[in-house]
């Protein structure tokens, strides 16, 4: 293994037998930033919640191995990993709206975690809650500590969430499409504020997202994938400038920008699905399922 | 993408076989009553009275379930009351539904003013206590049949009001409701063409809940004597009399509750089995 | 001109801060819009939540009622026409829908979406004209039996857009109709709406948050900003020399695919 978080051979099923992730392998080094790109259904988010251990119920691991920070989390008993996710990872979830508590204020949301699991004392908790509201750039800290989710805007209900995340100084972040729900404006700030803190922290971020636009400004490397299937692992600027896949390319070409606005948009040709459902099914083939 | 889409036809549950079963098994008692009920159930022969059911010692041949203290056979009232309690229930439970789901309906599509009218009426109506509400209702209407279906009805239509109110209105803010709009359609087209198919798996759950709890209120005014003449065989009756005597014979009083037990239990079952099967969303 | 719109106004009554007794205070959500919409233009507009942008398209299909202004369609005033007026003329201006699962019901076929409006409008050969309209939206004829939820997400898109063109409207308005599709299928109903409109001569109006998409198909852009018009006009010009400051904000927010974009 290479990275600090990394990969090998992961595969998740259904327990009603459908295979979701085809034997993922991927790396995110020490500090850095790891795309996971692909279309709805690809199975992107599945791999960050395989890692949080926060699959649904109706999924497993079938195979395969997550190091974290030189232990393979598959092999611990359950509680030793629990408790080691607890302390190395947290996550940034998607929609601001449902990520908290409607009827807790802010405050006790973001020290929770450092009360329950890391034993802090409650003033301790509070007193980081404070410094780090300062740190995602949230005015009057003192007084969004006391406020309810539902008067605060998207944009700054994101920021606590960042807050939260980084709070006990995880390792790893898993960001699971963090500015979907966000206007343009309000997403460009909050991803600027995203790898602000990655960089200050130090820390590894597994990025999860549909937008190859978003991919292009926060990511180091990143994976696409298709149907469970890691199709092209690359550093993003190669990626960007030549990128090998066929269905990478395709999807290249299928995203609309304002600067080209009289080029042809082309779909995703079928050529190029018959072409990586093949691959699929192949390695369906070869590994039996 | 790749995940497999197409008609998934869900079994029939066990919970929906119980339920309809034991309904269907009542039906069926309560039409062919004359016929399968081994004896007259206002026959009295106190010779035979406070006989136990027939696995115990010392019983007369056909009282399979007993007799009660005047020697009536515990299965024939059983059999007799069933006709009741399903009239009741099929009678009192439509005729509420009918009403409180046309008005919810009413309330819920078309809010403005006929939603401020229904559902200040709605409020007020609930502020009553029911069960002093029917036995009021009950001493001014007198006992009988009618009347305690018109208490069942006047009081819980409110129930399906509310509900129904509350469902429509989340199904008129749903895109297609405006898209039927744009189409061109009228809005009691609307009502009855979009809203309604939408709404049906909750009234259809709610109904046989209110068949269930119909039985339960008529066992309730039979219970405190203010439901038919005495004469014609309740299952609240029988409790009422059954409880009287429960120490020398215990048969006259669980049984009918047994039977009221299973029907209510399986009313609401039913329901919610049958909300689940039609409801062709895969949500 | 196929819509004038003057001076658009529209408020609407703020429930959670109404007091127990008399009307609640009223959001103002349009203020004061005016622009026209020429036959055969595809007019982008574009904004943030809460910009209205929804809620204008909405107005102009009179799905909503305005407070203020007026807005001319084809030379008839529908400003405050009731549904009663507004029905015989409803086949002529047609919506697409955000979330075809919701504005598609569930409990029936694509073919009787499909040919329900027709029927309403009661115009003759139904089959014919269900089967030509999935024909327009490259969907196979026999789609015509299967239900919304046996569809992807851009086939259903695909029925929405066949619902609207099936009554031949003159106008047709598309709200947020890519924003929930994979950028495969958004191209594909991108490149089939562009196609449709030259096809059968069709003025649109499309809404979306998506620069981008905006710049791919229409020829006029108006973008909104808190129930106001900041900016209007060719989108080419637009997009070279965006003259509002909001304008110039939001273009330079889109991250592109392009690790060379200046972007912080």
């Amino acid at each position: 293994m290479s990275g600090f978080l990394s990969i090998r051979n992961l595969t998740v099923r259904l327990k009603s037998g459908v295979t979701i992730l085809r034997s993922v392998s991927l790396d995110v080094a020490q500090g850095q930033v790891h795309g996971l790109v692909g279309e709805s259904g690809a199975g992107k988010s599945m791999i960050g919640k395989a890692v949080l251990g926060t699959l649904p119920r109706a999924l497993q691991v079938t195979g395969g191995e997550i190091w974290l920070d030189g232990e393979n989390l598959l092999a611990l008993p359950h509680d030793t990993r629990r408790k080691r996710i607890g302390a190395t990872a947290a996550l940034i979830p998607q929609d601001p709206l449902t990520a908290l508590n409607p009827s807790k204020r802010i405050g006790p949301q973001i020290t929770r975690r450092l009360v329950d699991i890391l034993a802090w004392t409650r003033s301790d908790a509070e007193a980081r809650a404070l410094e780090l509201l300062g740190e995602v750039q949230i005015p009057d800290p003192a007084r969004v500590m006391r406020s309810y989710p539902h008067e605060l805007s998207g944009g700054m209900r994101q920021r606590i969430l960042i807050a939260s995340a980084f709070a006990a100084e995880p390792k790893l972040i898993i960001a699971d499409e963090p500015t979907t729900a966000l206007d343009v404006t309000v997403q460009k700030q909050i991803l600027r504020l995203i790898a602000d803190m990655q960089v200050r922290h130090g820390t590894s971020l597994l990025f999860v997202t549909h937008d190859l636009g978003v991919v292009s400004k926060v990511c180091d490397t990143l994976s696409v994938l298709y149907a469970g299937k890691v199709v092209e692992e690359a550093r993003m600027h190669r990626f960007f400038m030549r990128p090998i896949h066929p269905y990478s390319r395709a999807l290249l070409a299928a995203t609309p920008t304002y600067l080209d606005p009289t080029g042809s948009l082309t779909p995703v040709p079928e050529s190029v699905i018959s072409a990586v459902e093949e691959e699929v099914r192949l390695h369906d083939v070869r590994f039996g399922t | 993408m790749r995940d497999a889409r197409g008609e998934v036809r869900r079994p029939i549950g066990l919970r929906l076989w119980l339920s309809g079963g034991w309904l269907t098994l009542l039906v069926l008692g309560a039409l062919l009553a004359p016929w399968v009920a081994p004896k007259d159930p206002l026959m009295q022969d106190l010779f035979l009275g406070r006989m136990p059911p027939f696995w115990v010692a010392g019983t007369e041949p056909g009282y399979w379930l007993g007799t009660d203290s005047l020697g009536r056979d515990v299965l024939s009232r059983i059999l007799y009351g069933t006709r009741l309690a399903l009239i009741v229930a099929l009678v009192a439970g439509t005729l509420t539904c009918l009403i409180g789901a046309t008005l919810g309906l009413i309330a819920g599509y078309y809010r403005g003013w006929p939603d401020r009218i229904i559902s200040r009426f709605v409020d007020i109506w609930m502020a009553f206590p029911p069960v002093l509400f029917a036995i009021l209702l009950i001493a001014v209407l007198g006992p009988g049949l009618v009347s305690i279906i018109i208490a069942i009805v006047v009081i819980d239509w409110t129930r399906f009001a509310r509900v129904v109110r509350a469902e429509a209105m989340s199904q008129g803010a749903m895109d297609y409701v405006a898209s039927a709009q744009v189409a061109g359609r009228t809005r009691f087209g609307t009502m009855l063409t979009e809203i309604l198919p939408n709404v049906l798996p909750t009234i259809v759950a709610l109904l046989t809940l209110e068949m269930g709890i119909a039985v339960i209120v008529e066992a309730i005014l039979s219970f405190v004597n203010l439901s038919i003449s005495t004469d014609s065989p309740t299952w609240g009756g029988m409790i009422a009399e059954g409880r009287t005597s429960v120490h020398q014979a215990w048969w006259v009083l669980v049984f009918p509750l047994i039977t009221l037990f299973l029907t209510v239990l399986s009313f609401s079952q039913l329901g919610e089995g049958l909300k689940d099967r039609f409801d062709p969303v895969l949500r | 001109m196929m819509y004038q719109v003057r001076d658009l106004r529209l408020s609407l009554p703020d429930m959670t801060r109404k007091p127990l007794l008399g009307s609640a205070p009223r959001i103002e959500i349009l203020r004061g819009l005016t622009f026209d919409v020429p036959r055969g233009a595809v007019l982008g507009i574009v904004g943030g939540s809460g910009s209205g942008k929804s809620t204008l398209g909405r107005a102009m299909l009179r799905l909503l009622e305005p407070t203020g202004g007026s807005i001319t369609f084809e030379g008839t005033d529908i400003t405050h026409l009731t549904e009663n007026q507004l029905r015989p003329m409803r086949h002529r201006f047609q919506m697409i829908f955000q979330d075809p699962m919701s504005s598609l019901n569930p409990r029936r076929r694509v073919g009787g979406i499909i040919a329900g409006p027709l029927k309403l409008h009661g115009m003759d050969r139904l089959t014919t004209r269900v089967d030509e309209a999935l024909d327009l939206v490259g969907l196979p004829r026999s789609f015509a039996r299967r239900f919304p939820h046996e569809l992807s997400g851009g086939q259903r898109q695909r029925v929405g857009i066949a619902r609207a063109i099936a009554l031949r409207p003159d106008f047709i308005l598309a709200d947020e109709i890519v924003s929930g599709l994979d950028v495969s299928s958004q191209a594909q109903v991108l490149n089939l709406l562009g196609g449709l409109v030259k096809e059968l001569g069709l003025t649109l109006a499309f809404i979306s948050h998506d620069l981008s998409v905006i710049r791919r198909l229409c020829n006029r852009t108006l973008v909104l900003h808190q129930g106001e018009i900041v900016e209007e006009g060719e989108t080419a010009q637009l997009f070279e020399a965006p003259q509002a400051a909001y304008t110039r904000e939001l273009l330079q927010a889109i991250p592109l695919p392009d690790p060379y974009q200046e972007w912080a």
